[in-house]
């Protein structure tokens, strides 16, 4: 099984973004091999629409778990559409936090934020 | 009482903007477009349009504005995510099995159905808000209202345009705070722009902003200096300095700030601010009619 969480660096001991749209990357962890791959974000440079697409990023990588500080209605939809399982992660690196949730320590993420949508600009 | 006659033979389409909302952008539009002997009046501020709160328009006509958004035929889509990947707003999305549409985030472009080789997507009409024109005494008024949570004022603001002055007449547009998308529309058909500042460094900033705006769309342009106090004025320096003609001054004033925030029209209470706002239309007209001997 994969899980996909928005990362600041391309390391594991780099921080979870607080962002999931416009994180810069993502690190998708494969329980299975225990390899970790870094995904680039290419959605955080997006004009408008940029949780849809880092959504469709975590999609399209096959992953099962999405595990994220928070996430936008928008996005929440297209990850929720696509039967991946949210939870919530807590201010730490990458492998504390994957380290917590396979120890069944991660709560769901329940809220669902309403977006940011046109804060970045028109 | 004189009437405003200058407009015989100029057709003029007067934008009014600033860099921020609370300037006096309404405040110069309403007065001046009853002040003149007929206008129109247009209301291009969709997401917060408060023109008609002044002008209290009788014999309402409204209809709803609509923009094409597209809607999926699952059993024609095979996942192929062209549009997806087209999509520069990123309005689409697929989960593998299905597409999702996200119709706030649209734009309308209507590439998707375009290119889709399946013909998977079709456009269907969405109202995204509404105008609503009516008549206040001289002024005929159009106001345009975005509905909330929508993208994008610019279909209400195009049509509200179709509505200006036909032939001789005045019509003078109450544009969208800031230099976006919107505020560009509005000015898109204008023959002169009014850029209404305040008498603050963060006035300049925002003055800054639309001067810039008015320059890169080659519009001519005057200021208009509102809240004026006896002491130093930064954007009537700003104006020196850039050599922008100052069409006028409106002085921050108890009585007009009382009338205002009764929504009563200066120009229709009070001969002193009757004549103020004709002063500033002919001023303009003055100014309109020199850029057109400029051009010509």
């Amino acid at each position: 099984m994969k899980i996909a969480v928005p990362a600041d660096d391309r390391s594991m001991e780099s921080n979870v973004c607080i962002s999931f749209g416009r994180t810069p990357y993502f690190l998708i962890y494969d329980t299975e091999t225990g390899e970790s791959a870094f995904l680039e974000n290419t959605a955080a440079e997006k004009h408008c629409g940029a949780g849809i697409a880092a959504a469709q990023t975590v999609v399209d990588s096959g992953a099962a778990v999405l595990l994220t500080p928070r996430c936008g209605e928008n996005a929440a939809e297209v990850i929720q559409a696509a039967n991946i399982k949210l939870f919530k992660t807590f201010n730490g690196s990458l492998q504390d936090n994957l380290d917590a949730y396979q120890e069944g320590k991660l709560p769901v993420l329940q809220e669902i934020h309403a977006g940011l949508h046109g804060h970045g600009g028109n | 009482m004189q009437a405003f006659t200058a407009t015989e033979g100029i057709n003029m389409k007067i934008a009014v903007l600033s860099g921020k909302g609370g300037t006096g952008k309404t405040l110069v539009s309403v007065n001046m477009a009853a002040a003149a002997e007929q206008a129109v009046y247009i209301d291009c501020d969709v997401e917060e349009p408060n023109g008609h709160l002044f002008f209290k328009p009788e014999a309402i006509a409204q209809e709803n504005i609509s923009i094409k958004i597209p809607v999926v035929d699952p059993a024609r889509c095979n996942g192929c995510r062209k549009c997806v990947d087209f999509c520069k707003f990123n309005a689409l999305a697929h989960t593998g099995q299905k597409l999702i549409i996200f119709s706030e985030v649209c734009h309308s472009c209507g590439g998707c159905a375009l290119l889709c080789p399946e013909k998977a997507l079709t456009e269907k009409d969405k109202v995204v808000g509404e105008i609503r024109r009516g008549v206040s005494q001289n002024v005929r008024v159009v106001s345009g209202i975005l509905n909330p949570g929508e993208a994008s004022g610019i279909p209400i603001i195009k049509k509200e345009l179709s509505y200006a002055a036909e032939g001789d007449g005045l019509t003078v547009i109450d544009c969208p705070p800031g230099s976006a998308c919107i505020a560009m529309e509005s000015i898109r058909e204008a023959d002169y722009c009014i850029l209404v500042a305040e008498p603050t460094l963060f006035g300049v900033h925002n003055l800054g902003m639309v001067h810039e705006l008015v320059r890169l769309f080659g519009k001519p342009y005057g200021v208009v200096l509102n809240k004026c106090l006896e002491e130093e004025n930064p954007s009537e320096k700003y104006c020196v300095d850039q050599g922008i003609p100052i069409l006028g001054k409106i002085p921050f004033d108890k009585e007009i700030g009382r009338l205002n925030a009764d929504a009563l029209i200066l120009a229709r209470e009070k001969e002193v601010y009757r004549d103020m706002f004709f002063s500033l239309l002919h001023r303009t007209s003055k100014e309109v009619g020199h850029e057109a001997a400029i051009d010509s």
